[in-house]
């Protein structure tokens, strides 16, 4: 029997778990060659600036084991042309869209989630809490806790009652649980994680930063720890939080993994640039792992870690006449 | 789309050194059908469970009809990545994902090309120079690279070419010097119509000059490192003047990798220029 693989965040339904993680998609376009973007839970787009912004200076990229740093700076049209020419792409194919957001001030982001209200095609919105507030000496909003609400707080108020807020959380931060309270308290609906933590490199031949930018944000295998962690520590405390899960995944059980931790649903982001199919793959192998383990729903798996040790699979109500 | 790009595995018909480079020939008819000059491919490399996540991007430098359809690289040893794909042997499977960018435009009527290549750059122009000969096009070569084993491609430049001009910063083959030293003479003589140029930036910064002068297009191929190739990492962005007169930071992987050389703001690469869309205190909207 196939499993039911529907996933919800707040009262959305998504009728799988795997998304694009914000920035590794592109426009939709790019991936729309290789497979039918319709078909995965939700695309989630860049993270969508007030103003056009050309981005950092290159090299923007380095690889690093296991992973890659970028910096690209939230390279994008700006919102105007975005909602022109992008989401009115995204929403004619009936593509369930999740519109990041990036701005340097409480206001930004507001009146980025006021442009985007009217929007048609909007699935949700996810709050990039990682971008520097210019209005604190360009102290990331995630490292401060009660900025970090704030922003979460006038984006959902600016938003239709529908569409759900979601935080985006980065794992370089002292506490990643009060940050998850602190924006579950502000009113976001769901939260996701993990945003690509800094790191660096140095190349040992020009004897020089790897990166234009200097640091940049450490993605792919190599932070799937860090995120597994994220979710678990963020699920024990808030386990009615809706968290989609991401860093690393590659494979489906790196999916499950995130799953198992607590997660509802999952991101494919650096995983896209080595295999562009990676979204639907996943969803296959994530499938066919929960068949494997006896599952009927995802739902039964999300946060399923967290039993006490001996404890069986938790245990599912066999609803003989069920209505659903 | 005719030329939408997809991934194969394919398997390793032949390895072989060509001078200082390594030369890979996969079967992958699906990408040597959509095959036009100028288009790339990315390989993966390290195996099902590498640790290398980024996609290696490389200049087709051969079709072939063989096994339905075969397509050539060629790259040189740089880091553990390009170390890993010069250690594949004949039937290995390699993860290729192509064809990407945009191919070289093509003239409408016969005219006289003059083709650049500066080291291994020089590996897709002569798939270049043979549609641009079928359709009656005068072929000049001038190839250069740093010393003799380090050009690519000079016998097949002389059996094709017009004329075959060679360059070495050694002296080590043809004329000791850089390929823009002895372009204009080449342009000149051969009252050349339009250049192609694929290499490092530095020389097809010096090619478009050149061609500036004479008032000739140059249609350069840019060497910029990506991460994906498909357009959704956005690394590999060089700034480009667009039509409407405004630089824009655009994707080398699919605005690219052919650009019109007048448009590259070579002096601007790896910078935000200041008046580029989007720049930091610069223009907005």
């Amino acid at each position: 029997m196939a499993v039911d693989l529907r996933s919800y965040l707040g009262h959305v339904e998504l009728p799988n778990p795997v998304l694009t993680a914000s920035g590794c998609g592109g426009t939709g376009r790019e991936l729309a060659q290789f497979f039918d973007v319709t078909r995965i839970g939700a695309f989630v787009t860049r993270s969508i600036t007030m103003s056009p912004r050309a981005g950092r200076p290159t090299p923007r990229m380095a690889e690093t084991p296991s992973g890659m740093l970028s910096a690209v700076g939230l390279q994008g049209p700006g919102v105007e042309v975005f909602a022109e020419r992008e989401l009115s792409w995204l929403a004619q194919r009936g593509v369930r869209t999740i519109v990041s957001i990036g701005g340097g001030s409480v206001a930004e982001y507001t009146a980025l989630a006021r442009r985007l209200a009217d929007a048609p095609g909007i699935t949700a919105v996810e709050v990039n809490l990682s971008c520097p507030n210019v209005e604190d000496r360009g102290r990331v909003f995630a490292r401060d806790g009660s900025a970090a609400a704030e922003v979460v707080a006038s984006v959902r108020a600016a938003t239709r009652y529908d569409v759900p807020v979601i935080a985006k959380l980065a794992p370089d931060v002292a506490d990643v649980v009060s940050l998850a309270r602190l924006c579950v308290d502000g009113g976001a609906d769901g939260l996701s994680m993990i945003n690509a933590p800094l790191g660096m490199s140095v190349d040992v031949d020009t004897m020089r930063p790897s990166l234009a930018a200097g640091t940049g944000g450490l993605s792919g295998p190599a932070i799937k720890p860090l995120a597994v962690r994220c979710v678990w520590q963020v699920h024990a405390a808030l386990p009615g939080v809706p968290i989609v899960g991401m860093g690393g995944v590659m494979t489906g059980r790196d999916a499950l993994e995130l799953v198992l931790a607590g997660a509802c649903a999952v991101a494919v982001g650096t995983a896209l640039f080595h295999d562009p199919y990676a979204c639907q793959r996943i969803l296959r192998e994530l499938e066919e792992l929960l068949q494997a383990r006896g599952f009927d729903r995802l739902a039964d798996a999300v946060g399923l870690a967290h039993r006490p040790a001996g404890a069986g699979p938790r245990n599912r109500i066999e609803l003989e006449e069920s209505s659903l | 789309m005719a030329g939408s790009p997809v991934q194969v595995t394919g398997t390793v018909l032949t390895t072989r050194r060509v001078e200082a480079y390594h030369a890979l020939t996969v079967v992958a008819p699906a990408v040597a059908d959509r095959f036009r000059p100028g288009h790339f491919v990315t390989v993966g490399v390290g195996g099902p469970y590498t640790s290398m996540l980024t996609r290696r991007a490389f200049a087709i430098h051969d079709v072939k009809p063989d096994y339905g359809g075969t397509v050539e690289f060629v790259f040189s040893v740089r880091g553990p990545g390009t170390a890993w794909l010069a250690d594949r042997r004949a039937r290995d499977t390699l993860d290729l994902v192509g064809p990407l960018g945009r191919p070289f435009p093509l003239p409408r009527d016969p005219c006289t090309c003059v083709l650049v290549g500066g080291e291994y750059g020089s590996a897709s122009l002569f798939v270049l120079a043979d549609v641009l000969q079928r359709r009656g096009c005068r072929v000049d070569f001038v190839l250069g690279a740093s010393s003799a084993d380090r050009v690519f491609g000079a016998l097949r430049a002389r059996r094709m070419g017009e004329t075959t001009t060679l360059t070495t910063v050694d002296g080590s083959l043809g004329m000791r010097g850089e390929v823009t030293d002895v372009l204009a003479g080449v342009i000149a003589d051969a009252r050349a119509d339009v250049v192609y140029a694929c290499g490092p930036m530095a020389m097809l910064r010096g090619v478009t000059a050149v061609c500036v002068e004479f008032g000739i297009p140059a249609q350069v191929s840019v060497e910029q490192s990506m991460a994906c190739g498909v357009g959704i990492c956005m690394t590999c962005v060089v700034p480009v003047i667009d039509e409407d007169g405004v630089t824009r930071m655009v994707r080398a992987c699919t605005d690219g990798p052919v650009f019109l050389g007048e448009r590259v703001r070579f002096d601007d690469v790896g910078t935000i220029p200041f008046d580029a869309l989007g720049a930091p205190g610069g223009r907005h909207g």
